[in-house]
This record gives C-alpha cells, sequence and structure tokens, in this order.
C-alpha cells in the first residue's frame, strides 16, 4: 500500500527539484546524461556535473549573454 | 452526460466569479473582504483560461501536437531540453515575476482598489497573456529565436534595429526605476540597510562554496544562504536599536545612490560565480516562497479591505503621482495587465524548453494569469493598510512635509482619517524612526504584508521582522536585476561600441569591460540621481516614463505578432492582436503626448521646464533647487525627459509603420509568407 505513494511523493519530490534548479537555469543533469547517450554514444566527451554546473551558470549569465533571463 | 455536468461546473464558476465581482464592485461605503477579490479574480482566470485562451489554441494558432518543438528538435541537453510542462511553468513564471507587478498596483491604489483590479483582470485577459501566448507560439515555430530577431526577420532591418535600440532604453529606464525604489526604500533605515549589505558577504560565501568547496549544490547552499539572510534580518534589529552601529547604516538617499551606482559597476564586472550566481538563488527561491506565503497569508488570515473602491483622485489631483484615470492609470499598473518585457522571456529560454505545442497555451498565458495574481495580492496588500497611513508613505514631502503632525494634517484635510500618534504607532511597529514619504511602493507593500503575515504567525511583536523581511525580498531581487540588466546593457554597449573600435568588442579586456560598464551605469544613475533629488519624489517622473516604455514595448511585440497573423493568412483571427495593440498605441501615445505638452507643470514635463525658465528670467530660486546652477539643471532634466518621451513615441510609430506596411503585401500575397522553421525531426 506505502508502494505507490512513497513512488509518487519521490516523482514529486523530483519535479519539484527540477523546478527549483530550472528556475536559476541549470536544467536536468540527469536529462543531459540520457541524451548524450541516446545520441552521441561515447564519440562525444561527456561533461562531469561540476562541468555541467558550470557551463550552464556561465550561459546563464556570462559574456555575450544579451538574454534577459529575468523580468522587472 | 458528463459534457453537461463539465458546462455546468463552467456555468457555476463562471456565476461565483460574477457575484464576487458584484459584491467587489458594488458594495461602496462598506468594507469588503479580500477573499472576495482573490475569489472574483481566479473565477475570471478559469473562465479566461478554458475558453479564451483555447479559442486562441485552436483556431488562431491552430497548435499541432504532432509537430515536434525545437527543444525536441534540437535536443541538446543544454539549451534545448523537452521539459514536463509543470516544471517548465516553474521556469516561466520565475523569470517573469519581479518587481513591476508588485509596485505598480501600490501607487494605483490611489486611486482606489476598484479601477485598478478591474484593468488587472481585463488587461491581462484581452492583452497581456495573449501577448506572451503569441510571442511564446512565434518563437516556439521559429527554433527559440529572440524578439529583435523575429522584427528583423519578418519585418525588416529597419524595425528590428529600432526595436533594440528601445530595448535598451528601456533596461536603462527600468534600471534607475528599481534601483530608486531601493534607495527610498533604504534611506534613513538602518535596518533595512543593515540587511540588505549583508546580502553581499553572504552571496560571496556562497559564491565560493558552490565554486570550490561543494560544487553546484544549489540546494544545499541556498538553504544555508537563506539561514544567514534570517540571521541578518534579526541582527539588523539590533543594530538598529544600538545607537553606536545605527549611524553607521544610516544614509540619505543621495549617499545610498552613489553606493548603489559603485556597486552596479563592481558587481557586473566581477566573475558570475562570485556574486550574481548565488545572489539569483537567493532572490528567485525568497521570490517565489514569498509570493506563495502571501497567497495562503491572504487566504487563511482573510484581511479586510480599508481602502475605498473608489478615492476622490480618479480625477488626477492624486499625491502619489499625477494625472487622470485614463491614461494613467493603465500606465501605472504596467506589468501585472501586460508588460512588454515578457515577450524578451517568452522569447528567451521558455520558447527552447517547451516539449510540445499543446503546452504552449498553460505556459505562455496561464504564466500570464499566475502573475496578474500577484499584481492582485499586492493590491490587496496596499488595500488593507489604513488609507491614512497609505498616503503619508506615498505622498512626498513637498505635500505633506516631514513631521508627523504636518503630515496628519495635510491628509486629515484630503479626507482620509490620520492622526500623529497613528504614524508614529505604525513607524515603531515596524521598526523605523518614521514613515512619512516613503514613496516607491515597496515599503507600502512592506506594510501591507507585515500585517498579513504577522496576523498569521507570531502577532505585533513579529511586525518589524516581517517588515524587513519584505523589504529584503524586494531589495534583493530588484540587485539582483541591476546587476544582470547592467551587465546585458554592458555587452549590448560593447557590441555597438565594438563596430566603431573593434577593441572595445573584445569582452575579455578590462578596460572594455569597464567603460562600457561605467557607461552604462551612468545612463541608468544619471536619471537615479535625477529621481533621488526630485521634491516630489522621483516616482512621479521615473515611473511614468518606465510605465510607457514597457507599455510600448508590448505594443511593438503584438504588432509583430498581427504581422506575423497577416502572413499565415489568417488575418481573419488578427482582432485577437489588433485590439490590444489598438489600446496601447491609444494608452501610451495620450500618455506620452500628455507628460510632453500637458500644461499642469506637474504632469507635463515642457510646462516644468518653463516655470522654471521662467523663475530663471527673474532671478528667483524655486525649490527643490538652491542654486542658479540647480535651476539649470532641472530645466535641463525636464527637457531631456521630454526628448526620451518623444523618442518612445517615434521608436513606436515607426514599428507601427513598418506592421502596417508588412500586412498590406501579406495581404496582397495568395500564400502564406511567414519564416517559420522547417518542422522535420532532427533538422538543425
Amino acid at each position: 500500500m506505502a508502494g505507490p505513494v512513497l513512488e509518487k511523493l519521490k516523482a514529486l519530490n523530483g519535479y519539484f527539484v527540477q523546478t527549483a534548479h530550472l528556475m536559476v537555469g541549470v536544467p536536468s543533469y540527469q536529462n543531459y546524461l540520457d541524451h548524450m547517450k541516446a545520441t552521441h554514444g561515447d564519440d562525444k566527451p561527456v561533461m562531469n556535473y561540476e562541468e555541467f554546473f558550470r557551463e550552464r551558470q556561465a550561459a546563464r549569465f556570462g559574456e555575450g549573454a544579451t538574454r534577459i533571463s529575468r523580468c522587472c | 452526460m458528463s459534457n453537461i455536468s463539465k458546462h455546468l461546473m463552467w456555468l457555476a464558476i463562471a456565476i461565483f466569479g460574477a457575484f464576487s465581482l458584484g459584491v467587489v464592485a458594488l458594495s461602496q461605503g462598506e468594507s469588503i473582504n479580500a477573499l472576495w477579490i482573490v475569489t472574483a479574480a481566479v473565477s475570471i482566470y478559469l473562465i479566461a483560461y478554458r475558453f479564451y485562451a483555447l479559442y486562441i489554441a485552436k483556431n488562431v494558432m491552430q497548435l499541432d501536437g504532432n509537430r515536434p518543438t525545437p527543444a525536441v528538435r534540437l535536443n541538446d541537453g543544454l539549451d534545448y531540453v523537452p521539459t514536463h510542462k509543470n516544471v517548465l511553468f516553474g521556469h516561466h513564471f520565475a523569470a517573469i515575476a519581479g518587481a513591476g507587478p508588485l509596485v505598480g498596483p501600490v501607487l494605483a491604489a490611489q486611486m482606489g482598489y476598484l479601477p485598478g483590479l478591474l484593468w488587472l483582470l481585463v488587461g491581462v485577459v484581452l492583452a497581456g497573456a495573449v501577448q506572451d501566448f503569441m510571442v511564446l507560439f512565434i518563437s516556439v515555430r521559429r527554433n527559440g529565436r529572440s524578439l529583435g530577431d523575429m522584427v528583423k526577420e519578418e519585418m525588416g532591418v529597419v524595425p528590428g534595429v529600432i526595436a533594440m535600440f528601445g530595448t535598451f532604453m528601456i533596461i536603462t529606464i527600468l534600471l534607475a526605476v528599481l534601483a530608486l525604489i531601493v534607495v527610498k526604500a533604504l534611506a534613513e533605515s538602518p535596518w533595512g540597510t543593515f540587511t540588505v549589505a549583508a546580502t553581499i558577504p553572504i552571496a560571496l560565501f556562497m559564491g565560493i562554496y558552490s565554486r570550490y568547496i561543494r560544487p553546484g549544490r544549489i540546494a544545499e547552499i541556498s538553504l544555508i544562504g537563506f539561514i544567514l539572510l534570517m540571521l541578518a534580518i534579526i541582527y539588523g534589529g539590533q543594530v538598529a536599536a544600538d545607537p553606536n552601529l545605527a549611524p553607521l547604516f544610516t544614509f540619505d538617499g543621495k549617499q545610498l545612490t552613489l553606493m548603489l551606482l559603485t556597486y552596479g559597476v563592481v558587481a557586473s564586472v566581477l566573475p558570475v560565480w562570485l556574486l550574481l550566481a548565488p545572489r539569483d538563488y537567493l532572490s528567485t527561491f525568497l521570490k517565489i516562497g514569498t509570493i506563495v506565503g502571501l497567497a495562503i497569508g491572504i487566504l487563511f488570515v482573510a484581511p479586510d479591505l480599508k481602502m475605498p473602491a473608489v478615492t476622490k483622485f480618479v480625477d488626477g489631483t492624486g499625491p502619489v503621482w499625477s494625472g487622470s484615470l485614463f491614461p494613467f492609470l493603465f500606465i501605472t499598473i504596467a506589468c501585472g495587465a501586460v508588460s512588454g518585457f515578457h515577450a524578451l522571456i517568452s522569447s528567451g529560454t521558455t520558447p527552447k524548453l517547451l516539449e510540445n505545442e499543446l503546452h504552449a497555451p498553460l505556459i505562455g498565458y496561464g504564466g500570464m494569469l499566475m502573475e496578474s495574481f500577484v499584481a492582485v495580492m499586492a493590491l490587496v496588500a496596499a488595500s488593507i493598510i489604513e488609507p491614512g497611513i497609505y498616503f503619508a508613505m506615498n505622498s512626498p514631502a513637498a505635500l505633506i512635509g516631514t513631521t508627523p503632525e504636518s503630515a496628519a494634517a495635510a491628509i486629515s484635510q484630503w479626507g482620509f482619517l490620520l492622526t500623529p500618534e497613528m504614524l508614529q504607532e505604525t513607524a515603531r511597529n515596524v521598526g523605523e524612526t518614521t514613515i512619512i514619504s516613503r514613496t516607491g511602493g515597496a515599503p507600502t507593500l512592506a506594510v501591507g504584508m507585515a500585517q498579513i503575515f504577522a496576523s498569521a504567525i507570531g502577532g505585533p511583536g513579529m511586525m518589524a521582522f516581517w517588515y524587513h523581511f519584505a523589504i529584503l525580498f524586494e531589495a534583493l531581487f530588484i540587485l539582483t536585476a541591476v546587476d544582470a540588466g547592467t551587465r546585458v546593457g554592458r555587452f549590448m554597449l560593447q557590441d555597438l561600441m565594438g563596430t566603431v573600435v573593434p577593441a572595445l568588442k573584445d569582452t575579455q579586456s578590462i578596460a572594455g569591460n569597464l567603460l562600457a560598464s561605467v557607461l552604462c551605469v551612468s545612463a541608468w544613475g544619471y536619471f537615479l540621481y535625477q529621481g533621488v533629488s526630485d521634491p516630489l519624489g522621483g516616482i512621479n517622473t521615473l515611473w511614468p516614463l518606465f510605465g510607457i516604455s514597457n507599455q510600448m514595448l508590448a505594443a511593438i511585440a503584438l504588432t509583430l505578432c498581427t504581422v506575423v497573423l497577416f502572413k499565415m493568412k489568417r488575418q481573419q483571427y488578427a482582432w485577437v492582436t489588433l485590439v490590444p495593440t489598438t489600446w496601447l498605441l491609444i494608452c501610451t501615445l495620450t500618455a506620452g503626448m500628455e507628460k510632453i505638452f500637458h500644461s499642469n507643470p506637474k504632469i507635463g514635463f515642457l510646462s516644468n521646464a518653463e516655470r522654471f525658465q521662467a523663475a530663471l528670467a527673474q532671478d528667483q530660486i524655486l525649490a527643490p533647487a538652491k542654486s542658479i546652477a540647480q535651476m539649470h539643471q532641472i530645466v535641463f532634466n525636464n527637457y531631456l525627459n521630454a526628448g526620451l518621451a518623444a523618442l518612445f513615441m517615434l521608436v513606436l510609430l515607426s514599428v507601427v509603420f513598418y506592421g502596417i506596411k508588412q500586412c498590406r503585401i501579406a495581404l496582397k500575397s495568395t500564400q502564406p509568407t511567414t519564416h517559420e522553421a522547417v518542422g522535420n525531426l532532427k533538422s538543425a
């Protein structure tokens, strides 16, 4: 009985964390890994989480980012 | 059978919404509960979403759930990521919610809660949400391209450049007015200043932590940062009470302006991980958390509104801002009903994350409904305060003086109950020495929020904590916007200057960066300083300019959407965008003309300039000027502001001109002429 409820709560928490991360410009790392594996196999270097995090941080605010990521 | 019960449910929502709105609109003279406003708003949002948004999706846009979105086609796990619709809704809402929808309704409350409420509801349904939704749609169909790029592509290079230039000017005015709000909230407030200053070392610590100590642990470091922030608020109370420490954090508006300018330059050349990113975590999570908390608080406390439904200031003689209901109420409400800035967000990161076209109504239209709801809550927070207190906080010193006695006398004369004791008690409750002329909207909102939060948690003893919590909440995301906005402005400027001196384009060059930063900060700093030294509070000048420019950007975005509909050969549906475009044109052009030419010097820039010039001719010095040089400065500032308003109008009119031209060309063509990206899978 507790199984499905627990599963649901876990999924809900997953969405919550994913939303919070995306709000500050960091998409799902697992999704990135899945994508790299599915599309590029082993022929493209895969960033570890730290590199991925830095890359996303620079993309959100860094040099040349003339896109506006927030509103007034 | 289930079909009929569904219809019955929508009919029930419609009747309930109409009834709530009737209670709100017709209960003249007696105070009503805030919950009526909330239920009226939510019913209208539900109906608008269910019927109008889905009508647009089905008929105007003809969304296709089988057509792969850019997130699917160009999926790279980084910029283009198919995202669950609820997750994306959170992301999009966090990006569009800001200070605008909170401040505008607070200022608009001087005419009573009803005019503001009606425009928030009508405006969002027919204009604001339509704009966000349409721009998201056309950007998704173009691989997530930006507004500027799309104007260039669909309307031509010249209107594209004009629109981008207009955007830069809007950013300048926006940063000035946001910074002014912070200055007004922190002036002569050691508690507030200490707390906001403490966010800098806290953010630096967070930056180093998430770069070197435990990289990328966003949740963990945000929690640590949040706890430190709360400690800073608590300790700030002790600082303010300490006769030795308090003077160290007590500054007037001009000193704070200089500090903010220095901060703007330094912050925008620091590495992003050190200050900007960690501050972004704090401000984003605090913003969303506080908005949710405010919604729960209003439902739980269910406060009564004390502001009348309509005040006598609908005639345009109000002290908070000058000008009559039309057009200035619509200009003042700004972001909560329709915001041009959202067009930049809807054509920013969101279109690259949309998993399926059919999610667009929820994200685009629904996200904006949520923003309007935030604005409605701000209006409620401003309206539960004693109206006398509201006017004492929002009227400039030039009208009500600086002592509790003078303020109470002036405001009682306007017909609002107020005693000096009420002012002193409120100031004491929120832990400030005075609350008179704390213009700019943020402190008023903070008092309203503190009342709601304190009724729910902690009682009157917690008022001061909640007041400074609310000030911090606003100051934090305004400072993030100032930092990020200066950066964006700097990059735009470096790009521009780079066409003349290529060396300046190099964003690795410290000299180039510093020069562009100083230029960008000077641009908004000039308007900020002008606002801070304005005896009418500065908001009176800058907020309408911001409102006009923001609504003009919305008109530009909607013009683009109209052109695209014509090019798609769907002109029979173009009224969906033409109606709000026309309204925004009428509003912004009228407001622009009045700001320039109105004979009342409180409204018209030229007549104010003439007033000072006439005095100069007779060697008189008018307040606030203290010297002939300052007199000349005021004359110059008024001409500058008039020029700026004229420039905004010119930008808008030229884009509309090109828009009409493109629509006529599209009408003559026998087939669609849009530049949509090809919808094949995996074609980059």
